[in-house]
């Protein structure tokens, strides 16, 4: 292994430490203002939904908007069944069944 | 315990494992070896700035660059440890600091569901956050020992991430204002990542939506007290 490499993947490590260590530390702490609890509150639902739909209805690099992708047909199945079971392991098998059965067309 | 967080980490460790075969097949069409491969999946531990990484590598890249492209996509971890925070308060600064290193998205959406119920803690979430961790790095030294022997697309398995983190989006809502905000966050995102190169949008459509939500719920508390209507 060239040191090199070891110099990236330690500085690689830890500019993606810091940004995961640094609120843990200064936040867990204190006691936050009711303003700031709702608003972290809404951060899971926000940043998921950030994730996923853009990776449903745009492709290519620039990016452009596709709508017909086979990805964001069987999401729309998948949602169905996350909102009945609130299973994850069953969602992750029949996300993959359905994705696996789509390619098939 | 130990046994919950296995059991709770499962589902993410299988979603995980292809997208550690892929990784581990490009870094080694890359030239890294199963060694160096390992090394990064352990002290990143961030899948997508991974790939992005090793396409760099490939380009020919000089490491600044890789280093900071690598921190502006995994600057999104610094919105899930703040809400993280919330639920890890009695910890001292060695577990909070051994809980940092396995803040991702999957094992963050999993353990904020888990927190809100009574049986789970952070014993439990860091044994999820480890396991999720090892899955993670075997995987990724087994796709660079021969991953390209495993067909592309076979059973599905490309999509194992996008139906779990369809799942856990789905667990994180709680009400209208939870819809919402998910709405006006995914509508953002699909903008700004039009709009601008690079992965900035995701940040950028986070805070913008958990600040309308902050908003949207201070509207409604007001409309409740006068119109008697929540």
């Amino acid at each position: 292994m060239k040191a090199d490499y070891l110099l990236l993947v330690l500085g690689m490590g830890i500019v993606t430490y810091l940004p995961r260590w640094i609120p843990l530390i200064l936040l867990s702490r204190r006691q936050l203002p009711e303003w700031l609890r709702q608003w972290l509150d809404f951060i899971p639902v926000a940043v998921l939904s950030a994730l996923i739909l853009p990776a449903l209805v745009t492709t290519g690099e620039p990016r452009h908007l596709d709508v017909f992708q086979p990805a964001l047909l069987v999401s729309i199945p998948t949602f169905i069944f996350a909102w009945k079971t609130r299973s994850l392991a069953g969602t992750v098998i029949v996300g993959m069944a359905l994705f696996w059965i789509a390619g098939k067309f | 315990m130990i046994k919950d967080g296995i059991t709770a980490a499962w589902p993410v460790c299988l979603g995980y494992a292809p997208i550690g075969l892929a990784f581990g097949v490009l870094a080694q069409k890359a030239g890294l070896s199963p060694a160096e491969i390992g090394l990064m999946s352990l002290l990143v531990f961030a899948g997508s700035s991974q790939f992005i990484a090793v396409s760099m590598i490939s380009g020919g890249a000089a490491a600044i660059p890789i280093i900071l492209t690598t921190f502006t996509v995994n600057l999104r971890h610094l919105l899930m440890s703040s809400s993280l925070a919330v639920h890890l308060r009695r910890l001292n600064a060695g577990w909070l600091s051994l809980y940092a290193y396995g803040v991702t998205d999957e094992s963050f959406a999993l353990n904020m569901t888990r927190f809100r119920e009574q049986t789970w803690d952070w014993r439990r979430a860091l044994v999820l956050n480890h396991t999720a961790n090892l899955a993670w790095v075997v995987s990724t030294v087994i796709g660079g020992y021969g991953g390209q022997f495993i067909p592309a697309g076979a059973f599905g398995i490309d999509y194992a991430l996008p139906a779990m983190f369809i799942c856990l989006l789905v667990l994180q809502i709680r009400g209208g204002l939870y819809v919402a905000v998910a709405v006006v966050a995914g509508l953002l995102a699909v903008a700004f990542s039009l709009l601008f190169p690079g992965n900035a949008y995701i940040v950028a459509a986070t805070v913008a939506a958990a600040t309308i939500g902050v908003f949207l719920r201070k509207w409604k508390g007001k409309a409740g007290e006068s119109g008697g209507v929540s």
